[in-house]
């Protein structure tokens, strides 16, 4: 128990670090001769005269997500009911006083209610780093930091259901430090270290508090042009798997993100190419697993609403690298409106063992509440 | 001049030891065109959206978060133009400085005549609508005045030691600008209450100032593409009213509005919302020069 909650102090003394450091801050004005003007208080958009002693004005941003998924085709390795309402997922966020901010993302599915990621995040800190605390989605790679709903797909790729456990990937309760380090001519350069308690469905199992996770990811960003750029990173994690005493798992994954967008000329065109490569050491009482993954996805926009996209992946099984599925997918995506998505989706997979399957999905998406942010 | 500053260096540098520039970073290329104008040298500007491209679909970049990192301050429209783009890039750049509630942020908006606040119930079945009122309100110049007072005031607390260029700036980007609306209002006073349609509701501030009058758009709501019915709609309207000019932005397929153009006889104008969307629209006066230049020439040939 205590084990786990040292890795909860850096956080906390950071956050108690940053409150010193803005008390400082407005305690020693910067030298001005003169007095400025008061500055005209900027009224907020003004909230109704409130009557009730319990304000609202205060409450989260609210959204709710509904991810409705419909598949014809048999797949007798993975099967997806022919209709389903996958996911419901209802954000919260708001900033919780003037050093932090939090944000709690509940999905909820046919069968459970999860807390899929809960954290506050620290944007007042020394150094300028950045730290979240709570339950996150491991930055490990690219696509495993995306929710269901942002993905340009209906499903995960197979590096992610093999090597990372499950569709779900990695996501677990820790603690997040990053800062960032710029390179010249504007390269964007970010290192992030992760601790978890190494808990995670189908990858890592903590028999003890002191069996935690790691992670630590560098990536490098740069712009060419204004309508190219091109995002490197490169991450090694590693956690116990609970097949035996101090049997470890160990993760690397090197990401490769280039995106055109032109942004004069021919409005609502783009391309998005993705790709990581996954290697899993899995250290296991018959031997070592070494499971490799893969995965090549682009995307192009066609107009306003359409976008059609292809993905290659291949995997290993994790516990058993001579098991390799491997598949591809086509999609087609439209957008009736930014709140709305209607997304197409024929994929084949060739699972170990001979194993075919041919689906066609369809999915509908659809949100209410507060207008997120576009992930990137 | 080189003479000049050359004595004065030894003063500029006692009186202000931390000379730095003031790093200014803005959503849009019309804000930095007007903290350029009140900051002078003292400033330095960015832009984070280019002029041609649509303001409400902006990629939030790493490479942004690196130039709001190093900001002092931070002008964003406000109204909800930023909501897809900015609250992760705020949270990215590690600077208390800019964030919300801060001095170094500024919501332009503030002040602003702002037009279309939604009255009633306000639904998204009325397309993206910004329930805080329409957030293309800097093509008006008198909101552009208000922008410029509201950049020098924040200027001043943030670098006391240039108030007085700032104000100086000021007062003669105001100068400047009354005599450009003079000119500005001339140019489209024989053209009062002529009615147009634009592609988006980019133009409110633009129609009330100049007093034209926007009776319709061709998307059929805010954020959603023509369909078939609603240009049709376009189609009639537009020879019923004798509309004169379809205005576009830049940043929208031209196809529909050359289509609704072929079938009624009306003009297709590219209208820019903003400094930046061509190389010769380069600073906040060439703006209002440029579209006025263009909404003047294209009903030349209107009878």
């Amino acid at each position: 128990m205590s084990r786990r909650h040292i890795w909860i102090l850096p956080g906390v003394a950071a956050a108690l670090l940053s409150v010193a450091a803005s008390a400082q801050e407005t305690a020693t004005p910067t030298p001005a001769p003169t007095p400025t003007p008061a500055p005209a208080p900027e009224p907020a958009p003004a909230p109704a005269a409130s009557t009730s002693p319990n304000s609202t004005y205060f409450n989260p941003a609210i959204a709710v997500i509904g991810n409705f998924l419909a598949v014809t085709g048999d797949n007798p390795v993975e099967d997806t009911p022919s209709f389903e309402m996958r996911e419901s997922e209802f954000s919260f966020q708001a900033v919780v006083d003037p050093y932090a901010k939090a944000d709690f993302f509940v999905s909820l599915s046919s069968d459970e209610v999860e807390l899929e990621e809960g954290f506050i995040t620290f944007t007042h800190l020394p150094a300028d780093l950045l730290v979240k605390v709570g339950k996150f989605k491991a930055q490990f790679g690219k696509i495993n930091l995306m929710h269901l709903h942002v993905l340009p797909w209906v499903d995960e790729p197979l590096p992610v259901v093999n090597l990372l456990g499950s569709e779900e990937g990695w996501s677990d309760a820790g603690v997040s430090v990053s800062r960032l380090f710029p390179l010249p001519s504007d390269t964007f350069s970010e290192l992030i270290v992760q601790v978890f308690r190494g808990e995670v469905e189908g990858l890592f199992e903590a028999e003890s508090n002191s069996d935690l996770a790691y992670l630590a990811q560098y990536r490098l960003y740069r712009d060419f042009g204004d309508d190219h750029n091109v995002e490197l990173g490169g991450t090694w994690g590693q956690g116990f798997n609970g097949t035996a005493e101090d049997a470890k798992t160990s993760l690397t994954n090197v990401h490769l993100v280039y995106r055109w967008r032109p942004l004069s000329g021919k409005p609502h065109r783009g391309f998005i190419l993705r790709s990581e490569y996954y290697w899993s050491d899995r250290e296991q009482l018959e031997g070592d697993q070494k499971a490799t993954g893969f995965f090549v996805a682009g995307d192009y926009r066609l107009g306003q609403r359409w976008f059609a996209g292809a993905r290659y992946e291949f995997s290993d099984h994790a516990d058993d690298a001579a098991l390799r599925d491997e598949g591809g997918a086509l999609t087609l995506t439209f957008w009736p409106s930014e709140f709305s998505q209607l997304r197409g989706e024929l994929r084949q997979r060739r699972y170990a063992g001979g194993i075919e399957a041919t689906e066609a999905f369809l999915q509908l998406q659809f949100s209410i509440g507060a207008h997120g942010a576009h992930p990137f | 001049m080189r003479k000049t500053i050359a004595f004065l260096a030894p003063l500029l540098l006692t009186a202000a030891p931390a000379a730095a520039t003031v790093q200014v970073v803005t959503t849009l290329q019309d804000f930095a065109s007007i903290a350029s104008s009140v900051g002078g040298s003292r400033i330095e500007t960015f832009a984070l959206a280019k002029g041609y491209q649509d303001p409400h679909f902006v990629d939030p970049k790493p490479s942004f978060v690196l130039k709001l990192h190093k900001a002092d301050l931070f002008v964003a429209a406000g109204l909800e133009l930023e909501i897809g783009y900015l609250g992760p890039l705020l949270d990215q750049s590690r600077n208390e400085k800019i964030r919300p509630g801060a001095r170094g942020y500024l919501d332009a908006s503030v002040g602003c005549d702002i037009l279309d606040r939604p009255t009633g119930t306000v639904t998204r079945a009325m397309g993206d609508v910004h329930p805080f009122g329409n957030p293309h309100y800097w093509v008006d110049p008198e909101n552009g005045r208000i922008i410029a007072r509201a950049i020098a005031a924040r200027l001043s607390q943030i670098e006391p030691a240039g108030r007085a260029d700032f104000e100086k700036n000021l007062a003669a980007f105001d100068a400047r600008l009354t005599e450009k609306a003079k000119e500005w209002e001339a140019k489209m006073a024989p053209y009062a209450g002529t009615k147009v349609v634009s592609f988006h509701n980019s133009w409110p501030n633009f129609a009330k100032r100049f007093k034209i009058s926007i009776v319709g758009f061709v998307e059929p709501k805010p954020g959603i593409p023509p369909t078939p019915a609603h240009t049709l709609e376009i189609i009639n309207l537009i020879t019923a009213e004798k509309v004169p000019l379809i205005l576009i932005e830049p940043y929208f397929d031209s196809k529909t509005p050359d289509f609704i153009a072929s079938k009624t006889g009306a003009k297709v104008v590219r209208f820019y919302p903003s400094v930046g969307g061509l190389p010769e629209i380069k600073d906040y006066f060439s703006l209002f020069d440029y579209d006025i230049d263009a909404f003047v020439n294209a009903m030349k040939g209107v009878k």
